[in-house]
């Protein structure tokens, strides 16, 4: 299996946050993560994101703090 | 269930809500408005699919989130200028080097939860999301905000799942450096 670069491995964790990896993608994937931890900030910050702009209605923004 | 008039007055109650909800995806206000507009008209016209048997603010999202998608749609058949930049190629050249490896590696944001109770970080991330080329912006935003998946998106904007996905990739990477720089960073 051809080794995944880090620019690779933040792709893949993207659209795994949006599809259904493949078998070989999430082995790729997994194998890489395990050894970088460059990538696995990055996969924990993408995935923030979303819980992140879930919270973003719940407040007003316009008005003071 | 709750008379007529209290159950109007519960709903007006909401409208704050359901427009900052609105305008999160729509970045306009007038078409917000509009939207909200109609959902309420159509959630006070069916008051008997509420029922008591959702949270009142649920339901209305739920209804809302239709209206927001109809306006998408309509806007993604109007015919809109070249979108500067967006779908050019460079993909990030400054992050890696040349094989693909991290040019920085990206640091720690330690516990961020916390970060999501304050005002203040929500206004960094929305500034970071104003800053998003419209389209990429529109993208992230019916996945993460409406939590619509990519074949609904790809359908409403009549673009390809690769399309997509680059589109999302490029948000949420463009997203965590401004975070970065404007928040974590500091």
């Amino acid at each position: 299996m051809r080794v995944l670069s880090c620019k690779e491995t933040t792709r893949l964790v993207s659209q795994g946050l949006d599809r259904e990896l493949a078998f070989g993608e999430r082995v790729a994937l997994r194998l890489h993560l395990a050894i970088c931890l460059g990538c696995r900030r990055a996969g924990r910050q993408m995935a923030y994101l979303r819980r992140a702009v879930r919270e973003l209605a719940e407040i007003d923004l316009t008005t003071g703090a | 269930m709750p008379p007529p008039a209290d159950f109007r007055s519960q709903i007006e109650a909401l409208r704050p809500y359901l427009l900052r909800f609105a305008s999160l995806q729509l970045r306009d206000a007038a078409a917000a408005e509009d939207a909200v507009q109609e959902a309420l008209v159509a959630a006070l016209a069916g008051e008997s699919g509420f029922a008591g048997r959702a949270n009142l603010r649920t339901w209305l999202t739920g209804i809302l989130k239709h209206k927001i998608v109809d306006t998408v749609r309509r806007q993604a058949r109007e015919p809109t200028l070249p979108q500067e930049g967006e779908d050019a190629l460079d993909d990030f050249d400054a992050l890696f080097r040349r094989n693909g490896h991290w040019a920085e590696r990206p640091a720690g944001w330690g516990e961020p939860d916390g970060a999501l109770e304050q005002s203040q970080f929500l206004r960094a991330l929305q500034a970071c999301l104003e800053r998003l080329p419209a389209r990429t912006a529109k993208v992230f935003m019916l996945r993460e905000h409406l939590g619509l998946d990519t074949p609904e998106i790809c359908k409403e904007l009549a673009i390809t799942p690769t399309h997509c996905w680059v589109m999302l990739y490029r948000a949420r990477m463009t997203l965590r450096e401004c975070l970065q720089q404007t928040w974590f960073g500091r």
